[in-house]
């Protein structure tokens, strides 16, 4: 199969099952509720090394949200439910109910299985804090010195898809981040994901474990990486032209939010200089979805 | 889903009391059963059909397709299912509802909405007094639910009350929110004297001037964005008439009522 002259390997993304929650952050100003997105997303790569993966959904329009001030939404993943929690509990109460102006509600009212959030931070209110119950939701007003902070007591929390991917294989590293650059703007719009790694782009790849360290949960993607062709005890899987290789990584509440990135981000990804699109997985034996690229793109 | 409509035959002599004309119980009754319904007139027993024209049976979506003003307690405990009535209601309707909608085209009369626990009670005209208030030895009055009055209410609005909201686009009459234990009481128009008297919890707003208690201190002047959430919900989801100059405005907030537990607020529109 090949898109604008790149061809797309036969292979399969394999995915991971995670739990996500989705907070809606606004503010006075879009500014702010951006500054509060990326502080609350940061250091929120990989679970492996940061408990969480999340980042900014969405901007949204003053008219999307409850309180009709312009803000973000921001998708935040972890292993299980518990740990969707605990890591909204520390990364609300110490980046958003920080920030100026900000408030922050539950983004997925219709899930079933709830967390506590609000009712959790509500103690910083020291006994100063009062609820307001709107048609079943409740709402924490935390005193703060600039004025209030409004948080609701519980958040939406539910299945997840955690680790799409696909390999950009390029001539050169130029070429490779161009073409990264292309397909993160393409997924952005996709509602449903994220992309969780710096400005959406992962470059050290990884293989679960590590032949010679044994403590490590995961080390460096040698077959995927240039300066290694041709070593001893190292398969590469890169082809002659290839001189850099970049991954995109996509988390999303479902299966289908996945394929819609993964389709407009390898689309978007087929530029001049990029040789082939790849994608990463164990074989099939660790995670429980596969997204199999030739199906994604109709193929 | 068919309607179950009841067209007023004439004007009681003296108040109605017509309990069990509520949504909920319509919906198991075929349209002889519910004719044979027991009121009282005054002092008389007496059967629906003698007031009321019924069409219609087995449904939750009632009508009232006239004037009810001398009919009391319309949809009295009611748990679901839907009443328009489209003149005016006399006394305690809605009184107790835990679901399901009432709306009143015209004018109610007193203890709309009194200890109601759920659902939603619209009036399109005025209120009465003791709008969602507490009746007489009880401890609480309206305990969760919504209600919407898109004229004006009397004395006592909200007395006693527990949970829930009550919004009022016009003026409401003297002891607002008096001796309220939590909850939220909107008014866009005027208070009368003593709002908030013997406040605990809960919340007042005021869309016009108002004097506070001096058992009220004042806080601070600030945007609080929990009213931002509840007035957009009621204009967007329920179609309440709000000016945005209540959505944007700051409020001078007060504390109080300092003769009770204090840990109440009165909320009053300021410049925006």
């Amino acid at each position: 199969m090949e898109i604008n002259g790149v061809e797309i390997r036969d292979t399969f993304a394999e995915a991971f099952r995670m739990w996500a929650s989705r907070a809606v952050i606004t503010a006075r100003s879009r500014r702010w509720a951006l500054e509060a997105g990326r502080a609350m997303t940061g250091f929120a790569t990989s679970v492996i090394g940061c408990k969480v993966e999340a980042g900014i959904e969405r901007e949204l329009d003053a008219d999307a949200t409850p309180d009709g001030r312009e803000g973000v939404s921001v998708l935040l993943f972890a292993f299980d439910a518990e740990g969707v929690a605990k890591r909204l509990v520390e990364r609300v109460g110490q980046t958003v109910l920080t920030c100026p102006s900000t408030a922050c509600f539950d983004g997925l009212p219709e899930a079933e299985e709830r967390i506590q959030v609000g009712g959790v931070l509500r103690h910083f209110g020291d006994r100063h804090q009062s609820s307001k119950v709107l048609e079943g939701r409740r709402y924490w007003r935390i005193p703060v010195m600039e004025g209030e902070f409004l948080v609701e007591e519980t958040f939406g929390v539910q299945k997840a898809i955690g680790g799409g991917n696909f390999l950009i294989l390029a001539r050169d590293a130029d070429a490779a981040l161009d073409a990264a650059e292309h397909a993160v703007a393409a997924m952005r719009g996709v509602p449903g994901v994220v992309l969780p790694f710096p400005g959406g782009v992962v470059r050290s790849g990884s293989k679960v474990g590590a032949k010679h360290y044994k403590g490590m949960i995961a080390s460096t993607n040698d077959a995927y990486c240039p300066t290694l062709r041709g070593r001893i005890g190292v398969a590469s899987e890169l082809p002659p032209d290839v001189n850099s290789v970049l991954e995109i990584v996509v988390n999303g509440l479902d299966r289908e939010a996945i394929e819609a990135a993964m389709r407009a981000g390898i689309r978007a990804a087929c530029r001049p200089g990029v040789v082939q699109i790849s994608a990463g997985n164990y074989g099939g034996r660790l995670g429980k979805h596969q997204f199999h690229l030739h199906a994604i793109l109709g193929g | 889903m068919s309607v179950v409509v009841l067209e007023p035959r004439a004007e009681p002599a003296v108040p109605l009391e017509a309990a069990g004309i509520r949504p909920d119980a319509f919906a198991a009754l075929d349209e002889a059963e519910i004719a044979r319904l027991p009121v009282w007139h005054g002092n008389e027993a007496a059967r629906l059909g003698d007031f009321f024209r019924v069409s219609g049976g087995r449904s939750a979506d009632v009508r009232i397709a006239g004037d009810a003003g001398r009919v009391k307690h319309l949809g009295n405990g009611m748990t679901g299912g839907r009443l328009v009535i489209e003149g005016n209601t006399g006394a305690h309707v809605g009184a107790e509802m835990t679901g399901g909608r009432i709306i009143i085209e015209g004018d109610a009369g007193p203890w709309a909405g009194a200890e109601m626990r759920g659902g939603v009670l619209e009036i399109r005209g005025n209120a009465g007094s003791h709008l969602a208030a507490a009746y007489a030895g009880s401890p609480r009055g309206m305990n969760g639910g919504l209600v919407l009055v898109h004229g004006s209410a009397g004395d006592l609005a909200a007395e006693r009350m527990r949970r829930g909201i009550v919004a009022v686009a016009g003026d409401v009459g003297d002891y607002a929110g008096a001796a309220m234990l939590a909850g939220t009481l909107l008014v866009f128009g005027r208070l009368g004297r003593r709002p908030g008297a013997g406040l605990r919890r809960g919340t007042i707003v005021a869309g016009g001037e108002v004097e506070p208690l001096p058992t009220f201190r004042y806080a601070c002047t600030y945007r609080p964005t929990f009213l931002r959430v509840y007035l957009r919900r009621l204009r967007e989801e329920h179609g309440f008439s709000i000016d945005p100059r209540f959505l944007d405005g700051a409020y001078r907030r007060y504390n109080g009522d300092f003769a009770d537990l204090g840990r109440g607020e009165l909320l009053i529109w300021t410049t925006p």
